[in-house]
């Protein structure tokens, strides 16, 4: 085990350093320049603002330089805030973008099981057929959609909820997460569905029954767990997803997260920010997947076992 | 073994659930702040409105961030507006949009040869209670052609302008012998290369704003980081800026020299990128204006809350004459001239873009620049490259038959948004059904890459803009001289390039005659030569409530000031 988790972490570094070398070679390969106003200056103008952000080195050295300073955890400086660190941009967005990812995973994690358990349960009644019905609803609206339809309803009409803005505290909160829910809602309740089902009609289902045990028992205790598997290994790309998919849900609602910033970047051509962002976000899915590929040893031993035989 | 597992279960579950529960056991802190925060400022609120009946609070919307509150780094219009509020230079713009003297005291003296001005300064300070120095001048605009500093603005607004800017600018001189000098605590003294008849209006752009040695020094790298790290001289101060953020404040300067005209107390920022929220913040109340674009502009054109503001911005057909070495069709001036002609500019305006934009006939905007009776340059020349189809073709065949063809091909390079989209069909279906053998092919890019072919020239048209730096036709004729720095289409004209020179040499200090020279270049690039084809002057339509009284729009340097703002029967 051990071993087979220092193997992981030794690939898991390479991943990273073999990214972050792709985003800097992509990235300087973007038309633009991030400095915003180069068409106005002279070429000895530029070339004096150039060398301030130390873009008229080679490539190469530019790519050794960065390397270098990430390698002591230095994202260095923004282009388009002219005074602020990469570090402290995304530690300050992170924040928001975080609880509404946790708060839409877990939402829509729970709920999605509870619609899906409810579903193999009741095959083919009513129940399964609304279950189906709100998964295909989650899985085709697209969330901004759904984010400006609860923003319209809950917040204009109702006035349940804060239309926008990351003021309200913990109500702020609530329509964005809803609308980012959808997604792993549908996802989680398809999965429940399919796996219970399956499970439901194995033997070892059959032979609990006979022996007498009841039928929540049978669902929970027996069917439930089995049904979980495979739903952990989508959990560390829905996981990311969320986070990296904010970004419209972001706009919508206004709220000052990383998302946002991300597309942000792009189109300003600010490079420490795409590094930072891109970095950030691969950091988080490498360490997600690797997580997941544990926890997924902890409830399949068979897995573990494998995975131990390297 | 199964207990094991049960036992791996239940503590990977704790283990969730602790974190999950420190995650919100932190969020709900933080929140609880925010809201007690609110809460608080609600209640003063109201109680204020029942007091003094009229609360002087506006809601704003912006739709960017703030790249810098650096009077020296700023190239942006969200930050030239704000610093337009919470700072003061020399002159400032009134609410006629005329320049008038500011933090400096009454007109300043000029030399006869209008080289050098002396500026005596009023007693003003800033927020932190220390006098504005003339000293605060010299230094900032030092600062701003520092190399160190790595402005981009300051040598873009300098050269040319304050004496030695260029040479140091082109790094053969030190930036300490800029033509800048602080006589004593108040007396300003400024030379400049050469006479500059737009100069007192250039002393309201942001770039030369002063600041204060003593506290930018001691800041150092801090400096402008965030609204602490920062000094006021203007009607406000900024407020609850985190440098990064989406949200901010602006409250009423108590040390500007003229606060009594100052009403509002509070202007709350927040940065709402998409429209449907903003009008959704708009329509509850939370916000007192907001921006429409696309079909929210169509959807909201008759409502009474609409305005419609007509910027300076203006976008033009750019002819490239060479491209990859090569002469197009367009170094042709009778093909230039029937593309300018052969589209319906008006229907254009009023239905393609539909965002109050106008149709444009001239390259210089109107509501931009106005002589001493107040007439508008734009009306000088009055309607040119109109919308005419049989002149149009006239050119038009004129033009292929010198060519000795009888079909074109010509590519357009547009936005990739989805407006520009829509105008670029709209060019094309114009375009090809007015003039028989053009074949129009579309290329729409993002900005970047529009900006990349164009420093390349890799185009035949493109569809670009312009907006002023300062307020004289200047900014907009500068363009075209021959090899100038965003010319990129090959166009040159002796004749052009001469007015250029007089414009700003032998006619500087005679206003009327440099009044016409300027008529006369814009003229010769419209209706003459052709060099560009204006297509529309951009307009903004957005809802305000009634009781927001006093906004002051600008044609250039900051977008708006709230010196004169108030709220009215709220």
């Amino acid at each position: 085990m051990t071993k087979y988790i220092t193997r992981r972490i030794f690939y898991m570094f390479i991943t990273f350093f073999l990214i972050a070398t792709a985003t800097f070679f992509l990235m300087k390969a973007l038309p633009g320049s991030p400095i915003s106003s180069a068409s106005k200056l002279s070429p000895t103008q530029l070339a004096v603002v150039e060398a301030k952000y130390g873009l008229d080195q080679p490539i190469p050295v530019q790519y050794a330089k960065y390397m270098l300073n990430l390698a002591q955890g230095d994202l260095g400086n923004s282009f388009q805030f002219k005074n602020a660190s990469v570090t402290d941009l995304i530690i300050d967005r992170l924040g928001p973008s975080l609880i509404l990812g946790t708060q839409g995973l877990v939402l829509g994690v729970t709920l999605g099981i509870l619609l899906g358990m409810i579903a193999a349960l009741r095959q083919n009644t009513i129940w399964d057929y609304g279950s189906t019905f709100v998964a295909i609803i989650g899985i085709s609206i697209p969330s901004f959609v759904f984010a400006t339809f609860l923003q319209y309803w809950l917040a204009v009409q109702w006035e349940l909820f804060p239309v926008a803005l990351w003021k309200d505290g913990w109500m702020s909160s609530v329509l964005p997460s809803i609308a980012l829910a959808m997604g792993p809602l549908a996802t989680a309740s398809r999965f429940i569905r399919t796996e219970m089902i399956e499970v439901l009609s194995s033997d070892y289902i059959t032979l609990a029954k006979s022996k007498g045990a009841n039928g929540f028992e049978i669902a929970f205790k027996h069917a439930f767990r089995n049904a979980l598997i495979p739903l952990v290994t989508v959990l560390g790309p829905l996981a990311a997803g969320l986070l990296t998919g904010s970004l419209v849900i972001e706009q919508i609602f206004a709220i000052p997260g990383i998302g946002e910033q991300f597309v942000k970047s792009i189109m300003s051509n600010d490079f420490s920010i795409i590094m930072g962002t891109t970095l950030f976000f691969s950091a988080f899915l490498i360490v997600v997947i690797f997580l997941v590929d544990v926890l997924y040893g902890i409830i399949d031993p068979r897995i573990r076992l494998s995975g131990g035989k390297d | 073994m199964k207990n094991s597992k049960l036992v791996w279960l239940l503590s990977l579950l704790l283990v969730v659930a602790l974190f999950l529960a420190a995650c919100g056991g932190d969020d709900k802190e933080t929140k609880d702040d925010t809201t007690t925060d609110t809460d608080d400022k609600d209640a003063t609120t109201e109680e204020t409105e029942v007091a003094a009946d009229e609360e002087q609070v506006l809601n704003l919307i912006m739709t960017a961030e703030i790249p810098t509150m650096d009077s020296a780094l700023v190239t942006d219009a969200v930050g030239f507006d704000l610093l337009n509020n919470v700072n003061e230079g020399l002159y400032r713009l009134n609410q006629e949009n005329i320049a008038v003297p500011a933090i400096s005291d009454g007109e300043p003296k000029v030399s006869e040869d209008g080289l050098v001005y002396t500026f005596t300064l009023r007693d003003s300070n800033w927020s932190d209670g220390t006098p504005v120095t003339a000293n605060d001048f010299e230094y900032s605009w030092k600062r701003a052609m520092n190399p160190d500093t790595a402005s981009e603005y300051g040598p873009y607004m300098m050269a040319g302008v304050i004496k030695n800017a260029t040479a140091i600018s082109n790094g053969e001189m030190e930036y300490t012998e800029l033509g800048v000098k602080a006589l004593d605590e108040k007396t300003l003294e400024v030379s400049l290369e050469k006479p500059i008849p737009y100069f007192l209006s250039l002393m309201s752009f942001g770039t030369f704003l002063p600041q204060s040695e003593a506290f930018v020094t001691t800041q150092g790298e801090n400096y402008a980081k965030n609204s602490e790290s920062l000094l006021y001289n203007g009607p406000f101060t900024l407020a609850k800026w985190d440098g990064t953020g989406l949200s901010w404040q602006l409250l009423k300067n108590e040390e500007y020299w003229d606060k009594d005209t100052v009403k509002l107390t509070e202007i709350n920022y927040d940065v709402i990128k998409e429209t449907a929220t903003a009008v959704n913040l708009y329509t509850n109340g939370e916000k007192d204006r907001a921006g429409l674009s696309g079909e929210y502009a169509m959807q909201y054109a008759a409502d009474p809350e609409l305005v419609n503001e007509l910027e300076t911005s203006v976008f033009y057909f750019k002819y490239n004459q060479e491209r990859n070495g090569e002469k197009t069709p367009l170094a042709n001036v009778n093909i230039r001239e029937a593309i300018s002609k052969a589209f319906n500019k008006e229907d254009l305006a009023s239905v393609v873009l539909a965002n109050g934009s106008t149709a444009a006939y001239s390259f210089i905007p109107s509501d931009f620049v106005f002589d001493e009776d107040g007439k508008d340059f734009r009306d000088v020349n009055g309607d040119m490259a109109v919308f005419n189809v049989d002149e149009a073709k006239a050119a038009w065949e004129k033009g292929l038959s010198e060519l000795g063809v009888t079909e074109l091909s010509i590519e357009i390079l547009g936005g990739d948004t989805e407006l520009s989209k829509k105008m670029d069909e709209y060019f094309k279906s114009q375009l090809e059904g007015n003039l028989p053998g053009l074949s129009i092919t579309l290329k729409e890019v993002p900005f970047n890459v529009r900006l990349d072919l164009d420093t390349n020239q890799d185009y035949d048209i493109q569809v670009a803009g312009w907006g002023p730096d300062y307020q004289d036709p200047f900014t907009f004729l500068s363009l075209w001289e021959t090899d100038g720095g965003n010319n990129q289409m090959s166009f040159s004209n002796p004749e052009y390039d001469q007015l250029l020179q007089d414009i700003n040499g032998s006619l500087a200090l005679d206003i009327e005659a440099r009044w016409e020279a300027m008529a006369k270049a814009e003229k010769l690039i419209v209706d003459e030569e052709f060099a560009v084809g204006p297509i529309y002057q951009r307009g903004l339509m957005f809802l305000q409530k009634p009781y927001v009284k006093g906004i002051i729009a600008h044609p250039f340097g900051g977008d708006y000031s709230y010196k004169w703002a108030y709220i009215e029967g709220k």
